[in-house]
């Protein structure tokens, strides 16, 4: 559904990806996981066309998005820390992009009654703490029903509750057929839900494996430990 | 109406600022033509008014607004919409909202006391002057992602336009005193949107007799029917150069 050909992009000096390969299919939910500053959100983002690669090229149904915008209709953007103007309330900015997405489709709009947002739909958006950004920037990313979504550290700030909410959602989407890519540090988090792991490191796709595979070639259980028992193996080489 | 055009204008008409901006601008027109005992001794107050304030307020208030705008411009980007789009609907905005204040608040004293040439004119120059600014407010905020310098820089650009240009035109003059340029002068002036505008403006005054020499020479020039389309595809100019830049840059910036 998604391919990425030969990716890079440099911030001044600083190589954020480094020949960057990687192919996703719908039905999939995949994490991308990695250190900080790995170059995870300058990914998400260039598949957004917020960042613009230096070369390369990125293919959705196989045509390319690189200066397009129509194909943002059919992804869903969740990003890290989500920014609105402070003076709009949280119905104004669900208003608001429902009339710029002007979209005919039927929208879902089960997190806003699973958040309790139509609660406190009249705040405004600079009097939210940072979680109720977080489950608007949700709701907005799951409303207009996208074949993509795409979540930037969607757990992170969520109490446990809305996490759960959250997960629901993703694991109900998934099974709907829908692509879905996931960053996020909080490894225990994502055994029930993913089913692809991408780890990346320095700007580089370090593996790309299912999480079958994973948990076999490591003899592991839990997607955590796995992974440690990879980067512990790693360490382990770099000392020698 | 384009559906973000709207979002912003509505935006920027709930600000206070912009309906104050308008309501100050009333009241220094119609008291300068309260005061004043003849029509063109008001235009003249008001042109003073208008050169020096119209441009601050322009280029201040929408850098500023643009830089406030940063969410909402991200929030945008991931929709799927053209970048281009967004930076021209916030310009379409911001010029809207800036002339209507400008013609709310001077343009209809000056249509009202002073219904003549000069008056259109004034009109006509200052809401020019007021997109020339928003324009550069764009340039500014394109070139540095840091707020306190592009403001900075917006500033800088407003001194420039309304203070040292006169200067280094009068320094120009003095120590070019006893050369022929008087027709370099007019090429001069070319390169500074408030000169065209004040020049345009006091020749419909016949105040150009005060100006010497040099008067006479712009009035040959600037007096005339080309002279008077010049002068306004260059505050066009002035508005779409400055603009242009931003766009292209914006169109390859990494958010």
């Amino acid at each position: 559904m998604i391919t990425l050909k030969n990716i890079n992009k440099k911030f001044g000096r600083l190589q954020v990806l480094q020949d960057v390969n990687l192919e996703f299919k719908a039905g999939e939910c995949i994490a991308l996981i990695g250190p900080n500053g790995c170059g995870k959100t300058t990914l998400i983002k260039s598949i957004l066309g917020m960042v613009l690669p230096d070369s390369g090229d990125i293919l959705l149904h196989d045509e390319s998005v690189l200066k397009k915008f129509e194909y943002r209709n059919t992804i869903g953007y969740m990003p890290q820390i989500g920014r609105y103007p402070d003076n709009m309330t949280i119905s104004q900015i669900i208003e608001m992009i429902k009339q710029i997405r002007n979209s005919k489709k039927e929208l879902d709009e089960d997190l806003i009654k699973a958040f309790k947002l139509d609660k406190m739909s009249d705040k405004q958006m600079r009097t939210l703490s940072g979680g109720t950004t977080q489950k608007v920037s949700a709701t907005l990313a799951f409303l207009f029903n996208p074949d993509v979504l795409i979540l930037d550290e969607p757990t992170a700030g969520l109490d446990p509750l809305a996490a759960e909410i959250l997960k629901e959602k993703i694991i109900k989407e998934k099974n709907k057929g829908k692509l879905i890519l996931i960053t996020s540090h909080l490894l225990s988090e994502l055994d029930e839900m993913i089913t692809q792991i991408i780890f990346m490191q320095d700007g580089k796709v370090h593996f790309h494996k299912t999480i079958k595979d994973l948990l076999e070639s490591t003899g592991e259980t839990k997607i955590s430990k796995s992974i440690a028992t990879i980067l512990k193996e790693k360490q382990h080489e770099q000392n020698n | 109406m384009n559906r973000i055009i709207k979002i912003v204008l509505l935006d920027i008409l709930k600000n206070k600022i912009v309906v104050s901006y308008a309501l100050i601008l009333a009241l220094l027109s119609w008291g300068s033509f309260m005061l004043e005992d003849n029509t063109a001794k008001g235009l003249l107050t008001i042109l003073n008014v208008i050169l020096f304030t119209v441009p601050l307020v322009s280029i201040l208030f929408s850098t500023i607004y643009i830089y406030n705008s940063s969410e909402f411009i991200e929030l945008l980007l991931s929709q799927p919409i053209k970048r281009k789009k967004i930076w021209i609907s916030l310009f379409a905005g911001l010029s809207i909202a800036m002339f209507l204040a400008f013609f709310l608040g001077a343009g209809i004293p000056l249509l009202l006391n002073a219904p003549g040439m000069a008056g259109l004119m004034m009109l006509l120059s200052g809401s020019l002057i007021s997109i020339v600014f928003v324009s550069l407010a764009f340039l500014s905020c394109i070139l540095t992602r840091d707020k306190a310098k592009g403001i900075g820089l917006a500033i800088l650009f407003w001194m420039y336009f309304a203070i040292l240009f006169d200067a280094l035109v009068l320094f120009l003059l003095f120590q070019f005193a006893e050369y022929p340029i008087e027709e370099a002068m007019v090429g001069i002036t070319a390169s500074s949107p408030i000169d065209l505008a004040r020049i345009q403006i006091l020749l419909h005054l016949d105040q150009s007799a005060m100006m010497g020499y040099t008067g006479a020479i712009f009035k040959d020039f600037f007096g005339t029917a080309i002279g008077l389309l010049v002068s306004f595809v260059l505050l066009v100019l002035w508005i779409a150069v400055p603009f242009l830049i931003s766009i292209r840059k914006f169109d390859r910036k990494d958010l």
